[in-house]
């Protein structure tokens, strides 16, 4: 039983270096041969995961959410390393948390792998692809079943790694290279204030341990614990976009849709909400830092729900519902929550999983991310349609899809938080935030659900698809193996919610499901008054502000990026004159020395014995003086 | 004990250089797998030294051997081995192998080995003799146990490693091979009179004699002298900013080789000295100096950094790479603690395995297409040479350091050596040094993102030098409309696209020396004709990239054997560092003995 994690983490990694090296194999080239190997490569080991994080879960199944006692987690230690401080011990454990965790990340997994068999059918890259997917997946699982801190900065950050990898999949248009490029900077950014409050921590209670860690937290001045959380809160910002690190998700949406849901949607985005919920005695222990936490949410959870209000491309919609939502867990952690995050954590990853999925299947039929050239697809892909729609009750919180259940949990924690211990501001700031978030995600889910599905068809032959867009295939649905998964996932998405015995806070409910129609509502008529228009002219001069998400990436271009690359020209400028003209000073200097020297070296014979002469008085003088 | 084994190390290289002197005709025609053979008996020694060597008493010099040498002057001959020399003196042989492995295997004819028999071939056995030689010197100099024969084998490495860029090098060899030599022998004659000074305070020439009096018989102002002397020395050949621009030039006129072992072997000499010779003998000289110390390595820490984002020129911005890593190695040292002097002894060695594959990264870059200016190369590595470009983000991502391959822990535990420094250190400035080196960790994941994204991605445009097409303007200026303000790759190859013109009509002439074995042909497809938008990206490698890997050859036998090595190395340290840290942990704690 102790061996049982270990093998979770070992499949996937064992299928990603075998899926580099060996799809391939004997010829080396792209093939259909190659993609049909690396497809099985890909998925058996997947499903293996599956089964042994399935079978850890077993036990405790919802314990973690229905907040009873935790049980002890299992796990073992296969050694450590020596720094000459703190040893970082290699250890794997599951417990209640990371025992759920695992399979959601592992079902995802699953589901994606399997949906891109379809989706990536004739890309010559797809073994590769599929081989960072089973990386990526044996990183989380390394993160989720950590139990060192530094075990789970590895994990941590080779998830970082395939995000970029495979975000850049189509790097033959240089701007999903940029995309790529930027969301492993402003992560890793997050991430060396992530490694100093490891290091702040570890210090502090003389192991890396987690169970140290956590057994540690009474004897650790609070000064520490601040500064420990509020670093570490970095990390959890950046990995989990929140404000003021969540710049680069938008962006990522350039990788492939199944990327998109598998990596910027359920799994690694919720990385940072899993430590917040990992370490969570340590966070609540640190109190400046939980107003910071909901500060944060507060603001990220509005202003996205804002942005993908105005977005015309479908995948930037979900993704800023993505920041929005993961705000909404970050703020149930601040008001003292963690099973309410956790629980949003699970029905979300179901559910925004099953939304990128489908709208991989929707852009696969038209050829566009743009919602404007979509439009009565409801008709053509029937399928897909009622899977969105569960998709969006559940993002919306309409009874009885999961996400009702979930954010209901979180409202309550919200609400209690206003007497609780955060300060009075940010807890009022908090609540009222999200309120007027789900009203808000009401109206963009409407909009986006009516514009796609809705209305007249506004397909038109497409010349060529743009770079980094999936083929334009003329089938009614997509193939089935795209279809599978996202009928597979719509199940959890609608009905996660019964699992864990919700608990119902019923004038809260009423509230927000109220807040969420009338947001819909007015969506709604806005839409039926013009159908073509789109219903974003709503928000009226708020609608540029708000399409550009507020312009931060103008703002953090004018602030960091160019002032860091004038400094890098400046720097290469002044290495060439000054250092290493110094350099090159000090040699010319000496060859004019050694010219003037020459001067004397004349071969006029008159002139050395005058300075002989010279030479022998001075000496003579000298001694004369000093004798 | 077994001291034949370290004198055997240093040997071999001597002894097979010494035929090459006599034999003119008679080696020629085996010359690459003389090279190969005589490094192969050197490495596998190093071998059997790895395995024999007692795993239990690291911090004991092993396979010690103590002659007299010149008994007037009370010289020895102090040789030996233990945690903190023995994977340098691993990576040497090996490095120095793989160099000869990448000369020699196969038919010798590829673009960069230079070994290649017959007229026209760049003086094949010089080159042998040159290496070999290196080779004895940088052995030795992790070998020696005495300062005068240590300063001996220190000062042997500057020659061959001067011809090795004045006669193998790019066309600007001669001035980067005179700025080498005469920056660093200034350097060594610092550190001289630095080991000159301790000589004369304790009348004795033993490093193990001396590391274990811990500067006892030693004022604390005279060694400080001394620290600073030998210091100064060490912190040339390292390079410590600002000392550091010889390197550039070198690194980008030396042959591929030369960089190789310049930047895998040479610079670890430095920093070895820190470890070997300027903490442990002068412990207080030490502590009062590593406050700068530290400040010079995260100020170098970022520079290079910097630096390296306004390169053009691969080769140099792996030059400037070096000094960024070394900056985390100096950093390490400064702490004066068990954690950051490890992190500086596995950064060293991880930054030899790294910026070693780099180099010949760099190398076979330059040999197929001729030359190494970024914008030049025109992007699409991996669609043109899909495999060269896997390798190449895999170096890349290694040494930005993830964690799981060999560059992250160095990195982590120079910067966690920072937030714990040892207790006579100003714990306040060295966390400021921990945050800058943080900061400086990010900017080397900006430059070598951006390196990749410009070299790598993209669609590959049929540019070749002498071949003049609005390729790669047309590509770049795309680039940088598309999307909205981002980050640095767009501003870069904006920046990137504007000069690439200019610079493309004034293309640099072949050196003489580098011959191109594959003629460059003009490309099937007239360049422009295919723009990244015209095409399906997802299309293009199966047609069109079979028509470029004709052109260009995709990673071949010998550069296989070459990488491989470095990259199986590049894991396993990277997913098993306790493999290195148990090595050196114990001599570390001796080293630091009075510190801490």
């Amino acid at each position: 039983m102790t061996m049982v994690p270990l093998p979770a983490v070992l499949l996937p990694f064992a299928a990603a270096a075998a899926g580099l090296l060996l799809s391939r194999w004997p010829h080396g080239r792209p093939s259909a041969g190659a993609n049909r190997r690396a497809a099985w490569i890909a998925v058996i080991p997947t499903a293996g995961a599956a089964v042994f994080a399935v079978w850890l879960a077993w036990g405790q199944g919802f314990a973690y959410l229905e907040g009873g006692p935790r049980s002890e987690p299992v796990g073992a230690t296969y050694g450590a390393i020596v720094t000459g401080s703190v040893p970082i011990s290699l250890t794997l454990q599951a417990d209640d948390l990371s025992a759920l965790l695992g399979v959601l990340v592992t079902l995802v997994a699953l589901a994606v792998q399997v949906y891109s068999i379809g989706y990536l059918a004739d890309d010559p890259r797809y073994p590769s692809y599929s081989a960072f997917v089973s990386l990526f997946t044996a990183a989380m699982l390394l993160v989720v079943y950590a139990g060192d801190l530094l075990v789970l900065y590895v994990g941590w950050e080779i998830m970082g790694l395939c995000s970029y990898l495979l975000v850049g999949h189509w790097w033959e248009d240089l701007g999903n290279s940029r995309a790529a490029v930027k969301a492993f900077l402003v992560t890793r950014l997050g991430d060396v204030g992530f490694l100093f409050g490891i290091f702040v921590l570890g210090v502090g209670a003389g192991s890396f341990r987690i169970a140290d860690v956590l057994a540690a937290v009474p004897q650790m001045s609070s000064g520490t614990l601040v500064t420990a959380t509020l670093l570490l809160l970095a990390g959890v910002a950046g990995k989990s976009a929140q404000v003021p690190l969540h710049t680069w998700l938008p962006d990522a949406m350039a990788g492939p849709t199944p990327i998109s849901a598998l990596i910027h949607a359920a799994t690694m985005v919720a990385a940072g909400i899993f430590l917040v919920a990992r370490l969570f005695p340590v966070f609540t222990a640190a109190g400046p830092t939980m107003d910071v936490l909901a500060v944060m949410a507060a603001l990220g959870m509005l202003g996205a729900a804002l942005a993908a209000l105005a977005q015309d491309d479908l995948k930037r919609v979900l993704a800023y519902s993505t920041i929005s939502q993961l705000a909404y867990m970050a703020g149930g952690l601040a008001a003292g929550s963690d099973t309410a995050a956790i629980f949003h954590l699970i029905t979300h990853g179901a559910f925004k999983a099953l939304l990128f999925l489908c709208a991989g299947l929707v852009i696969h039929h038209v050829g566009s991310n743009l919602m404007s050239r979509m439009g009565g697809l409801r008709r053509e892909l029937p399928v897909t349609f009622a899977a969105t729609t569960v998709g969006f009750a559940a993002l919306m919180g309409l009874p009885p899809a999961s996400g009702f259940f979930s954010k209901d949990a979180l409202l309550a924690a919200m609400e209690g938080a206003l007497t609780g211990r955060l300060t009075d501001a940010a807890a009022l700031l908090l609540y009222g935030c999200a309120l007027a978030t789900v009203a808000v995600t009401g109206a963009y889910a409407t909009r986006a659900w009516l514009r796609t599905f809705f209305g007249r068809a506004r397909t038109v032959a497409l010349p060529e698809p743009e770079p980094g867009t999936a083929h334009v295939i003329d089938v009614r649905e997509g193939p089935r193996t795209m279809l599978v998964p996202v009928v597979l996932l719509a199940v959890p998405a609608l009905l996660l919610g019964f699992a864990a015995e919700p608990h119902l806070d019923l004038p809260i409910a009423v509230i927000s499901v109220a807040l969420a129609l009338l947001g819909a509502a007015v969506v709604y008529v806005a839409w039926r008054a013009d159908p073509l228009a789109d219903p974003a002219r709503l928000l009226g001069v708020l609608r540029v502000p708000c399409e550009r998400a507020f312009y931060v990436d103008g703002l953090y271009a004018a602030v960091v990026v160019r002032p860091v690359l004038a400094l890098a020209g400046g720097v290469s400028r002044a290495d060439d004159e000054v250092i290493d003209g110094a350099v090159r000073g000090s040699g010319r200097t000496a060859r004019g020395l050694s010219g003037m020297l020459r001067l004397v070296q004349n071969g006029n014979v008159q002139l050395y014995v005058s300075g002989l002469l010279a030479g022998v008085l001075l000496i003579a003088l000298g001694a004369v003086v000093f004798a | 004990m077994s001291g034949w084994l370290t004198v055997a190390m240093v040997a071999v290289p001597l002894l097979g250089a010494l035929p090459l002197l006599v034999a003119d005709d008679a080696l020629r025609p085996v010359l690459r797998g003389y090279g190969m053979a005589v490094s192969g008996v050197t490495l596998a020694l190093a071998a059997v030294m790895v395995a024999s060597f007692d795993h239990g008493q690291p911090a004991r010099p092993q396979f010690t051997v103590d002659l007299a040498w010149t008994p007037g002057l009370d010289l020895r001959f102090q040789l030996g081995v233990d945690g903190i020399s023995l994977p340098l003196v691993a990576l040497t042989a090996l490095l120095v192998f793989l160099c000869f492995a990448y000369l020699g295997w196969g038919g010798g004819t590829a673009p960069g080995q230079l070994l290649h028999p017959g007229p026209g071939g760049v003086r094949p056995r010089a080159l042998v003799f040159t290496l070999l030689v290196l080779e004895v010197g940088m052995i030795g100099t992790f070998l020696a146990l005495d300062l005068l024969l240590f300063f001996v084998f220190f000062e042997i490495v500057l020659i061959p490693m001067y011809f090795l860029i004045a006669i193998w090098g790019g066309e600007g060899r001669r001035a980067a091979a005179v700025k080498f030599i005469l920056y660093t022998l200034l350097g060594s004659v610092v550190m001289l009179l630095g080991l000159l000074l301790i000589w004369a305070q304790t009348g004795t020439l033993d490093i193990v004699e001396l590391a274990g009096s811990h500067g006892a018989g030693m004022s604390r102002a005279v060694q400080v002298v001394a620290f600073v002397a030998v210091g100064l020395g060490l912190a040339v050949k390292t390079p410590m900013w600002p000392l550091h621009t010889w390197l550039p030039d070198a690194h980008t006129q030396a042959p591929t080789v030369g960089s190789v072992l310049l930047a895998g072997v040479l610079l670890k000499m430095g920093t070895y000295g820190f470890a070997r010779i300027a903490i442990p003998i002068l412990p207080e000289g030490a502590a009062a100096v590593a406050p700068w110390l530290g400040a010079f390595a995260v100020v170098g820490i970022v520079y290079g950094a910097l630096a390296c984002l306004a390169q053009r020129d691969l080769k140099r911005m792996i030059a400037y790479s070096s000094v960024g890593h070394m900056g985390f190695v100096l950093l390490g040292f400064a702490t004066l603690s068990t954690a950051g002097v490890n992190g500086a002894l596995f950064a060293n060695v991880a930054h030899g395995l790294i910026t070693g594959l780099l180099f010949f990264l760099a190398g076979a870059i330059k040999d197929r297409y001729h030359t190494a200016d970024i914008p030049s190369l025109g992007g699409g590595l991996m669609a043109r040479l899909p495999r060269l470009g896997a390798i190449l983000t895999f170096a890349a991502i290694a040494s930005l350091g993830l964690p799981g391959l060999a560059g992250f822990w160095g990195e982590m535990l120079a910067l966690f050596g920072a937030f714990e420094p040892a207790a006579a250190l100003p714990r306040g400035l060295f966390l400021v040094f921990m945050v800058i080196g943080g900061l400086g960790a990010v900017l080397t994941a900006a430059y070598f993102l951006v390196m990749l994204s410009r070299v790598t991605h993209g669609s590959p445009t049929a540019v070749t030098p002498g071949a003049p097409s609005g390729g790669p303007a047309a590509s770049a200026g795309t680039a940088s409309t598309a999307g909205g303000p981002d980050v640095l790759a767009g501003v870069a190859s904006r920046a990137a696209g504007e000069s690439v013109t200019g610079r493309l009509s004034a293309t640099l002439p072949e050196p003489p020396d580098e011959q191109p074995v594959h003629p460059l042909p003009n490309s099937e497809t007239p360049p422009g004709e295919r723009s990244p938008h015209e095409t399906p990206p997802y299309e293009t490698p199966p047609r069109a990239g079979a028509a470029h890997r004709a052109e260009l050859p995709d990673v071949q036998r010998h550069e296989l054997v070459a990488w491989v090595p470095l990259i199986v190395l590049i894991l396993l340290f990277g997913l098993w560092p306790q493999l290195l840290l148990a090595l050196t942990t114990p001599a570390v704690q001796t080293l630091l003995g009075a510190l801490s």
